[in-house]
């Protein structure tokens, strides 16, 4: 496989990231210490390169109906400059994909897929579009991201000199007022040194935020003007970081928690799928007959101490050595902003009730744990 | 200051500082590096005989998990609470304050010396 760079790594390297392969990427994992840079999301900001996400682009009269047979979700229901999540199914009704769609004209959607699915997932818009009045294309190499999150995203971004609106007026007041009211998971085309920048109050780490879809060459400089805006208020962030941080806010992960073994309803995202839309989409048979009745669901999981359940550890129903397997977990990490283990796990449907103690076979030691609700994290 | 030259490696990445017929035993700061923020440590228990080349013990950091093996044969004579209490001191000072085990040793085996580690990281 080719490695794939980010228009971004001679400044993270400037930086003085360390890396680590992602999908085929190499991507920074941390600059200096992931808990520095995960409590920086918390209280101040951070700063994400997530340049290896995939962007497939319908363009066309039918681009909504092509997307609503394509996912799970009504597309054709959101507005222009609104974004969606949503779930790429297969036949079976298993998850190819999470992702998220901003619909950014009237005939026009970004589709934004996990850097590990690009490929099944733009052949599978690609193949799903034929048929319809729309033109579908992965424009992936095309588009950089670069994410700010935390509570201190929204001040650093109207200080960072650049930005402007399309349009007669001015541009900076524009800007800065269409920034402050953009609702969450909502996006509007503004500019940077007047080249096109999508300016979107999404994220994936449970706080407050703006993702910046721009061209790769324009990255390096976006990138190195809200460091010098944001002073110590902006923290570079990795992957590493960012992972506690979407376990904390319960944002499932591919592959950890969910995968094409998945149903939607396991996962806790029954509400992602739009049975109600009118006309066939991918999957919706299978979903229609539902998984088996003892089908596993995911739940989260608390715990005391300091070990912390990890992925692929079993789960049972008691501490002894005739209890019961029923479970696994997924993703689990010492919270770094709780200050105890967090996890999130599949388990039979007889013990997801909140408060149920189950315990985790930690390397060899069953560590008790309770079921909560998620997120195990939410901002204030 | 701990002259890391004077130390003997092995390839899980422990330190080995020989004091007459004890030796005391950490990971390296490219181990440390490797692992990111630990966050909990896992020591075995004075007293307890450790065979080289097993896993006697844990180190876990926000992302994953690393055992420490044991890098002589001998019985542990004292396991450091210190970075129990705080498992930064492994990141922070891994030569120094964040030792992890002194071990009572016969015979010290085959080590790697200070340039013979270098090499095996790339360094």
């Amino acid at each position: 496989m080719t490695e794939r760079r980010s228009p971004l790594e001679a400044v993270h390297r400037q930086a003085g990231a360390s890396f680590t392969d992602f999908a085929g990427w190499q991507m920074p994992v941390r600059y200096s210490s992931d808990l520095a840079e995960h409590h920086a999301v918390r209280t101040s900001s951070g700063l994400f390169d997530l340049s290896h996400m995939a962007e497939i682009v319908f363009v066309g009269p039918e681009a909504a109906a092509a997307l609503d047979y394509a996912l799970a979700g009504k597309l054709s229901a959101i507005e222009i400059g609104q974004a969606k999540y949503s779930l790429l199914l297969d036949e079976q009704g298993g998850i190819i994909d999470d992702l998220v769609v901003y619909r950014t004209g009237e005939d026009r959607y970004m589709v934004v897929a996990n850097a590990g699915n690009r490929e099944p997932a733009a052949k599978a818009l690609i193949e799903r579009a034929q048929g319809f009045d729309v033109f579908v294309s992965d424009e992936s190499d095309d588009i950089a991201l670069i994410a700010i999150q935390g509570p201190d995203a929204l001040s650093v971004l109207l200080e960072t000199p650049g930005f402007g609106v399309e349009g007669p007026g001015n541009d900076d007041e524009d800007f800065d007022r269409s920034a402050t009211e953009l609702k969450y998971y909502r996006a509007f085309p503004a500019t940077f040194e007047t080249k096109p920048v999508l300016v979107a109050r999404t994220g994936y780490t449970g706080e407050d935020g703006f993702e910046l879809y721009v061209a790769p060459d324009l990255a390096p400089t976006l990138w190195q003007a809200l460091v010098e805006t944001g002073g110590s208020r902006v923290t570079l962030c990795g992957l590493a970081s960012r992972d506690t941080l979407r376990l904390e806010a319960g944002m499932p992960l591919y592959g950890h928690e969910l995968g094409l073994d998945t149903f939607p309803v396991q996962a806790g995202l029954g509400r992602v799928v739009a049975l109600a839309k009118e006309g066939d989409f991918v999957g919706r048979a299978a979903i229609e007959r539902g998984p088996e009745a003892d089908a596993p669901v995911l739940v989260g999981l608390a715990s005391e101490g300091r070990r912390a359940p990890r992925a692929d550890y079993e789960i049972y129903d008691g501490p002894g050595d005739d209890a019961g397997r029923v479970g696994v977990v997924t993703s689990g990490a010492l919270s770094p902003t709780l200050g105890h283990p967090i996890a999130m796990a599949y388990v039979s449907p007889a013990v997801q009730a909140v408060g149920t103690p189950l315990y985790v076979d930690v390397r060899g030691t069953r560590i008790e744990a309770s079921v909560v609700a998620l997120p195990f994290y939410k901002r204030a | 200051m701990t002259d890391r030259n004077e130390l003997f490696y092995t390839p899980e990445h422990e330190w080995v500082r020989v004091d007459g017929d004890t030796v005391v035993v950490g990971i390296t700061d490219y181990a440390a590096d490797k692992l990111g923020d630990v966050v909990y440590v896992d020591l075995p228990k004075v007293g307890a005989a450790v065979t080289a080349g097993t896993v006697v013990g844990e180190i876990e950091s926000t992302k994953s998990v690393g055992e420490l093996f044991a890098p002589v044969d001998g019985e542990v004579v004292e396991a450091n609470q210190a970075v129990v209490d705080a498992p930064e001191l492994v990141n922070s000072d891994p030569f120094g304050e964040g030792w992890l085990v002194k071990v009572k040793v016969g015979e010290l085996p085959k080590l790697l010396t200070a340039a013979e580690y270098r090499a095996l990281v790339g360094e």
